[in-house]
């Protein structure tokens, strides 16, 4: 048996690192692009104003633990990106993030911030919770539609985000029913959904990141976030038509 | 006079479970390259409504022609022994699952997913955690078809008692008790929250089902199923849930299904197994046995009998299964999860289910022959199959 599991691990490895590693390639393929998805409230505030408020309410996953943690988060480099992008506009990302909430609870509470707040467009990362405490499904489609609803009725558009792509915890967290309907969800109320789950998963396919790696290093994780932070900004300038064919869209 | 179902063993009953055994396997590790090959990329339904209807076929089968011949209480207590090795499975296969995960999570640190490693959160309350397990609360990932299966069971008594007497009345019942369900959304609870991933009360239809058509449903059936009309819906259904399914694989696709339909079919629901699913599986039955002949000589050839084999011992083939995908998981987190590494951990766990089910053949007829050992008759496996 030892000897079966030794071969297994030789055969493993020279597969491994027959996949050649390319940390920089974090380019998305364009089918998983927002598609027609519109930003209509950004492309007026930009047009009118030259100003973007983007309201990102997350959980854990929406930022980094460690040193200048949220300076490496794909907040921060969703804003640099786009300042980058939009030199005449002034860009503004704005965090809202807790850990453990289930959608419903964010539904509630991103009713009272944007009470306060007056973003262009808010996106929604939210699913991770619900998966790994089973919430009803039904129940959490719900609960997306009421957020969405809150957030359109707020006057701002929104972009949905759903879970990072994690091989390791694959047994544990059953991710497909809420990502499912997440789409689902999106593709009913018309709007865009950024697929974490589908880049990240790509990522892994090209081999440009190893999300099975233990490693307790934080740039793997910094990496990761940058790439998801320029992603963001494509799409999204991309979906308010803001440049003149600004996104990187691979084939 | 209760209907005597036929004596002769049906052999595709076994092929087709033994089929399922193995996609449920395939479908079960997660990211495989090998599971495009199951029937869940091509159309709405899986290996699990094949499972659940070849299940109920047998379990009527089988406990039926005890409750003929034995009574109603032997035949009860059968059942209910059936339901109780099962249920021993499932524990055993969540220790199992628990020594995997426990292993994963203590050699696992990476700060990108801080948050995901929340789920093992239960670890830390194993008195909880324990208890809601045993109390088939709390279901890991992939281990939700066990659970049904003993709730089937445990309500089959009475079930086919009713489906030898009135046997369309039984199956009127299990329409009804599907349809109030839905209304009603009836489900078991689950632990930490939601409920079943498999609803019983509606997956019941399928099982009933099959048991229905294994106490001479299938005959009264068969004048439809053999026209040609049933034959051209059947594939015009299997063609569009396949056009369908397309489009969630090629979503440049999915601009052609227009808005109307997407409203109708979606979202098309498992936990409560969606009309369009259990239409999908008739459609698949219905093609099969119109090609498949109960005694097409392809059936006795050896290179169906590998499939007939873990067929014919489904509840240890499908444990097995379980703990495969869990191992070959284990194999992917820590060596390597590369396409060739899926090919092999898919190809060699197949291997395995198979030689574990002709071992299993192996020592059941040893031990049939030897003397002193228990009558052959009041086994299951051997009467056409597991219940």
């Amino acid at each position: 048996m030892k000897a079966l599991v030794a071969a297994l691990g030789v055969w493993g490895l020279s597969i491994a690192a027959a996949a050649a590693q390319h940390p920089d390639a974090c380019d998305v393929p364009g089918y998983l692009l927002f598609g027609d998805g519109e930003l209509r409230r950004v492309t007026a505030a930009v047009k009118e104003s030259q100003r973007l408020d983007i309201l990102i309410i997350g959980t854990g996953s929406s930022t980094l633990t460690g040193p200048d943690g949220s300076l490496h988060a794909y907040p921060a480099r969703l804003e640099l990106t786009l300042a980058k992008r939009l030199p005449n506009v002034a860009v503004k990302v704005k965090t809202y993030t807790a850990g453990r909430q289930t959608a419903q609870v964010m539904a509630n509470e991103l009713r009272k911030t944007l009470a306060a707040e007056k973003p262009a467009v808010v996106v929604w990362q939210t699913g991770t919770i619900d998966a790994m405490r089973g919430v009803e499904p039904d129940a959490f489609a719900t609960a997306l539609n009421s957020g969405v609803e809150a957030i359109q009725a707020a006057g701002a558009d929104v972009v949905l985000m759903n879970m990072q792509y994690s091989p390791r915890t694959e047994t544990m967290i059953a991710v497909g029913p809420y990502a499912e309907n997440m789409r689902w969800v999106a593709q009913q109320q018309g709007v865009p959904l950024f697929d974490r789950l589908g880049i990240m998963r790509h990522w892994s396919d090209t081999g440009a990141f190893d999300f099975y790696a233990a490693t307790k290093a934080y740039s793997v994780a910094q990496q990761v976030h940058e790439c998801i932070g320029r992603a963001l900004a494509a799409q999204i300038i991309d979906a308010a038509q803001l440049g003149p064919m600004t996104a990187k869209v691979g084939p | 006079m209760p209907p005597i179902p036929t004596t002769e063993r049906d052999l595709r009953l076994d092929l087709f479970r033994g089929l399922a055994l193995w996609l449920i396997f395939l479908d079960h590790i997660p990211t495989n390259v090998v599971s495009w090959l199951t029937i869940r990329n091509y159309g709405f339904s899986d290996a699990t409504e094949i499972f659940i209807f070849i299940s109920g076929y047998t379990a009527a089968f089988v406990y039926g022609r005890a409750m003929n011949d034995r009574g109603f209480l032997v035949a009860s207590a059968r059942i209910l022994r059936r339901a109780w090795q099962i249920y021993v499975a499932h524990i055993f296969l969540f220790a199992i699952y628990m020594a995997e995960i426990a292993y994963v999570a203590s050699s696992f640190e990476n700060p990108l997913y801080a948050e995901e490693m929340g789920v093992l959160d239960f670890l830390k309350q194993p008195d909880i955690t324990i208890v809601e397990a045993l109390l088939l609360k709390f279901k890991p990932v992939n281990m939700d078809v066990l659970p049904l299966y003993i709730v089937l069971l445990l309500l089959f008594p009475p079930i086919l008692w009713l489906l030898q007497r009135a046997a369309n009345l039984a199956l009127g019942a299990s329409v009804a008790l599907y349809a109030v369900s839905w209304e009603f959304g009836w489900n078991l609870a689950a632990y930490p929250s939601g409920s079943w991933y498999f609803n019983p009360f509606a997956w019941q239809l399928l099982f009933v089902f099959g048991a229905w058509c294994a106490l001479g449903g299938a005959e009264r059936l068969s004048d439809v199923l053999r026209s040609r009309v049933t034959l051209g819906v059947a594939l015009a259904y299997l063609l569009f849930a396949f056009a369908i399914t397309l489009t969630w694989h090629i979503p440049s696709l999915g601009q052609f299904v227009p808005n109307w339909l997407g409203a109708l079919i979606y979202p098309i629901d498992k936990t409560n197994l969606d009309v369009l699913r259990f239409a999908h599986f008739l459609a698949l039955a219905t093609v099969t046995v119109s090609f498949v002949s109960r005694d097409w000589p392809v059936l006795k050839s050896p290179f169906l009998r590998p499939a007939i084999l873990c067929g014919q011992h489904s509840l240890e083939i499908f444990c097995l299964g379980v703990f495969l995908s869990f191992g070959a998981h284990f194999i992917m987190s820590e060596i390597s999860a590369a396409v060739g590494m899926q090919v092999m951990l898919s190809i060699s766990g197949v291997f395995v289910m198979v030689g574990a089910a002709a071992l299993i053949t192996w020592y059941k007829g040893v031990e049939g022959r030897s003397p002193g050992s228990r009558p052959k008759s009041a086994d299951a496996d051997l009467a056409g199959g597991e219940a």
